[in-house]
């Protein structure tokens, strides 16, 4: 690798050393004795539809970050990986306080801010509704729906697991799993596998 | 704006050192970076990604995302993360003299 020229400004690309060891900077976190590539575990532990994107975009983010990304899809998780239900998963209004529509805004202004009666969504087809209505403006952003969202993680390097207490409770079939799952492993054997990472529980 | 000197070529970055000036980019100039951030030999498929970022950011205005170039562009992402290894997304628009994406997919 070429060296940097003098006074010249080469954004953080993650792989020249830096300066000095984390440890030696004043302020800032360490994570133990563990010395390796930044690491990043997510558990994916909810199967509605707007539960199971942010694991997958913050996971998608780090990777193209140079992170190694472990994710565990446990309890109501799995169904973002069991292949029978990963293009069904849905997303309901009931119990959710914020949901409002942008385009109410047309109507009247202020509008789109307010929240919906929850009896709203217990009204018949009206999941399927907020499901098409959401599933449409991912779309729109060019987010991939969840199955090809899985393919996308898988080659960019995720490592994904199953939980195998979920799995064994719901009586899955390993033939179910998206194939970019590397295994149904236990809990513990995730602790040990996410040494020195940092967390984020979904 | 920090101005950045390399072989005698200078170019506008921003803080961070990306490019702010699009125009003060050229292919010559992608083979000295590409050795500074450990590319070493660009080859045809370097090539092709950065051809195609500088061609859609000339129509979109923003730098395209790694699903863009898979959507758009008919990339393979795992070639992409091969190619431009740590950072692919931030490493090509570095080395295609654009801002870093700004998208989150």
């Amino acid at each position: 690798m070429r060296e940097i020229p003098e006074g010249f400004i080469l954004p953080d690309f993650g792989d020249r050393k830096r300066s000095t060891t984390p440890t030696d900077r004043p302020g800032e976190a360490t994570t133990g004795g563990y010395s390796g590539p930044r690491k990043l575990a997510i558990i994916c532990s909810k199967g509605n539809l707007d539960m199971a994107y942010p694991g997958l975009i913050m996971g998608n983010a780090a990777l193209s970050e140079g992170v190694e990304v472990h994710i565990f899809f446990t309890f109501w998780g799995l169904d973002i990986i069991n292949k029978k239900t990963n293009d069904k998963l849905k997303f309901t209004m009931l119990g959710n306080t914020a949901m409002h529509m942008s385009d109410l805004g047309h109507l009247k202004p202020g509008l789109e801010h307010v929240s919906m009666p929850q009896i709203m969504g217990q009204l018949p087809g009206m999941t399927g509704v907020a499901t098409r209505m959401m599933k449409k403006q991912m779309a729109d952003l060019d987010i991939p729906e969840i199955p090809d969202f899985l393919d996308l993680m898988q080659a960019s390097g995720a490592h994904m697991y199953a939980c195998r207490l979920s799995f064994d409770m719901m009586k899955m079939i390993e033939a179910d799993l998206h194939r970019g799952v590397e295994g149904v492993i236990s809990a513990a054997d995730f602790i040990e596998i996410i040494e020195g990472a940092q967390t984020i529980f979904v | 704006m920090p101005t950045n000197v390399l072989d005698g070529r200078e170019f506008e970055v921003n803080d961070e050192g990306f490019f702010t000036s699009r125009d003060q980019w050229d292919e010559e100039l992608a083979v000295k970076l590409a050795a500074l951030v450990g590319l070493g030999e660009m080859s045809e498929a370097h090539w092709k990604v950065l051809r195609f970022l500088r061609e859609d950011s000339a129509v979109t205005g923003v730098t395209p995302t790694l699903r863009r170039l898979q959507t758009a562009g008919g990339f393979d992402i795992h070639d992409l993360y091969q190619l431009f290894p740590g950072k692919p997304a931030k490493k090509m628009s570095y080395l295609a003299g654009l801002p870093k994406p700004v998208g989150c997919v």
